[in-house]
């Protein structure tokens, strides 16, 4: 069957021609119109003559499987929505979904949407610490989670007195719901035909994803409804979707690459999308993208490093052969794992590169277009990016010279605010540049190469990790005195968490403290966030003013040179 | 206790929420079920180092080797552990 062309055109070609209008055109929308994310991905497509058309094929830990139209999903969060109304969520307040890759997690994001809402997805695996300082800095209304969910719910719940609604979607009664608990099961619930949608506009507050700075608590990015513009015609062009795709976005809606990729960018487009439960392993999931025929495959070089080290002949065991393109994000993809992909499937790997904060894909490789393995590609048409000096924050014009991957603000997927923290969103942008806090350079030939954080952030498996609060957890522990925590290299995560702890006297360090510190921080925050390694040491390097200097054990760890230590209170 | 009897009640006590009703048995998929993910996966190892005074080399530690309970006792076995 001769392939069908790509939906960009040659690169060169869509930069030069390329508008935001090509979006709102093809969504037939205009500036001053109502645009809500959770129309445009279900009813909008119903409207177009695909009512019948799979949205989301599901599958659990079991391999049982459910299928939803574009139908059901436009009735199910139609019926989400009006749930949620008539229990009292206003417009405007924050609805958290707090659950595992679950269809109500999916459907119910376009349903919190549906009703003017804010959508705070949240990672299932955070346990209460994590749940409590992200709903405590959005003072949410309301969350939806599971059952099994739950007590980290309740746990925390009397120190939330604005959580005014708890819905659990699988409730069997069993056991009594609590005060505040509602039960809500979407395939007992009447179906509501017609829901009148709350007429958002471009700058209606829609989504609203935490993401870890290195100092102080995690920060709510905001994004606005305007976003779909971006996360459309990205995945149109980035992600090459087209109407009989099968398309599979690993990642979880609780990071904003499983909302703008994994529900937004699809569906907007009619895509038919597979997710499933089942943990990671290479048989796993060579056999769920036989099953279901993937064609798209957007993934993270974690479980692509993953699939490698597992070999070339597990790959060759499936039948793969629906695939036709595969992309990357989360962390810069190694050129060896571009290089595999092509011995594994016959095609490689296209890097893309974006942040929570940017809402969409800002550089990328793009079908069609040479990829030079291990770079993150080229800005997408209407993206102006660069590298900034690091003092002067202008663009350094020479090329291959390393410096901070910056963005002109102005693309319609850019975070309006970090919620209660407008200071810190203003300090992102200097010179009349969005600072990434990336490094990397451009080369001869525009393609921009990845270096490192320019922060403490640590990224590990795709998910940045803030130092602090890993720090802030460690120290409840009765046992730990102080903490250092950074990033170490990891050939399949890219970076782990590592911590340093000096002890408080009496405490002796041995495996089974760490172990319990492991656990201790693995329950209260999540197992993102807990120590892979701990190295106990007798005291923390500081500044003479008491500074911890995080800096010097990361170049310790990185093998890199630890510049000035004049600042240094104590020897390492 | 024998050490598959450990082994279960480990999983269950520290990767099993509260409320989690889930039945896990000794071939209950552990990593591909969901119950212990990647990244708890070393915390597990740590568990079965000390517990049981081995080193499990990195190679070995695969999500297949930690799939089960009784995959667990497996390598266990091949590592000389009885």
């Amino acid at each position: 069957m001769p392939t069908k062309p790509s939906n960009m055109k040659t690169y060169e070609e869509e930069v030069k021609t390329f508008s935001w209008d090509i979006a709102k055109k093809e969504l037939e929308y205009k500036d001053g119109d109502v645009i809500n994310i959770g129309w445009y991905c279900s009813d909008r497509i119903c409207k177009k003559g695909n009512a019948d058309k799979l949205a989301l094929i599901w599958e659990n830990a079991k391999c049982e499987e459910k299928r939803y139209t574009f139908n059901d999903i436009r009735l199910i969060s139609n019926t989400i929505a009006n749930y949620l109304k008539n229990l009292g969520v206003k417009d405007g307040e924050r609805v958290c979904l707090f659950m595992d890759k679950i269809p109500e997690l999916y459907i119910g994001f376009l349903g919190v949407l549906k009703l003017g809402a804010i959508a705070q997805p949240l990672f299932s695996a955070f346990g209460s610490e994590s749940l409590l300082t992200r709903l405590e800095d959005a003072t949410t209304t309301a969350i939806m989670t599971q059952k099994k969910h739950l007590p980290k719910v309740r746990n925390i719940l009397d120190k939330m007195p604005y959580l005014k609604y708890i819905i659990v979607v699988d409730d069997d009664g069993s056991k009594p719901l609590r005060e505040r608990e509602y039960a809500l099961n979407i395939e007992k619930e009447k179906m509501i035909e017609d829901f009148e949608i709350f007429p958002t506009k471009a700058e209606s507050r829609s989504v609203l994803h935490y993401t870890s700075g290195t100092t102080g608590k995690p920060k709510g990015a905001q994004h606005v409804h305007y976003s779909l513009i971006s996360q459309y015609i990205s995945s149109k062009y980035v992600l090459d979707l087209k109407d009989d795709d099968v398309y599979w976005c690993t990642a979880d809606p609780g990071w904003v690459t499983g909302t703008s990729y994994g529900i937004i960018g699809p569906w907007s487009n009619g895509v038919t999308q597979v997710v499933t439960e089942i943990g990671f392993t290479a048989d796993n999931w060579y056999r769920f993208a036989e099953k279901q025929k993937v064609s798209v495959w957007y993934s993270a070089p974690t479980a692509i490093r993953s699939l490698m080290k597992e070999g070339t002949a597990v790959a060759k065991k499936y039948d793969l052969s629906a695939l036709r393109h595969l992309a990357s994000v989360g962390e810069p993809l190694n050129a060896e794992a571009v290089i595999w992909s092509q011995e594994a499937f016959g095609m490689m790997f296209h890097d893309t590169f974006w942040q929570t904060e940017t809402g969409s894909i800002m550089v990328s490789n793009y079908p069609g277009m040479k990829i030079k393995p291990g770079s993150m590609g080229k800005p997408f048409p209407g993206i102006n990016a660069t590298v900034v000096d690091l003092r002067t924050f202008l663009p350094i014009e020479k090329r291959g010279i390393v410096g901070m991957i910056a963005i002109e603000p102005g693309w319609p997927s850019m975070i309006r605010t970090y919620w209660n923290n407008e200071e810190t969103y203003k300090s992102k942008f200097k010179n009349g540049w969005y600072l990434c806090g990336d490094r990397g350079s451009i080369d001869e030939d525009g393609y921009f190469w990845f270096v490192g954080r320019d922060d403490d952030v640590i990224n590990t498996a795709g998910h940045l990790v803030g130092p602090f609060e890993i720090e802030s957890a460690l120290l409840e522990h009765p046992a730990v005195a102080e903490s250092a925590v950074v990033g170490k290299p990891d050939p399949v995560n890219m970076e782990v968490v590592k911590a340093f702890i000096a002890l408080k006297p009496g405490n002796d360090p041995n495996k089974m403290l760490e172990l319990e510190i492991m656990n201790f921080v693995r329950k209260k925050l999540s197992a993102l966030a807990m120590p892979q390694e701990i190295e106990f040491v007798d005291s923390l390097p500081k500044t003479r003013s008491g500074k911890i200097m995080r800096r010097l054990l990361r170049a310790k760890e990185w093998g890199e040179e630890i510049g000035d230590t004049s600042t240094l209170e104590n020897d390492m | 206790m024998a050490a598959k009897d450990v082994i279960l009640e480990y999983v269950k006590n520290e990767y099993l929420e509260d409320g989690d009703d889930r039945e896990v048995t000794f071939d209950t998929p552990l990593i591909s079920g969901g119950i212990v993910d990647s990244f708890s996966m070393v915390s597990l190892k740590v568990f079965l180092e000390t517990k049981y005074n081995v080193s499990i080399p990195d190679a070995k530690a695969t999500p297949e080797a930690f799939d089960s309970v009784n995959n667990i006792i497996a390598l266990l076995k091949d590592m000389g552990v009885e």
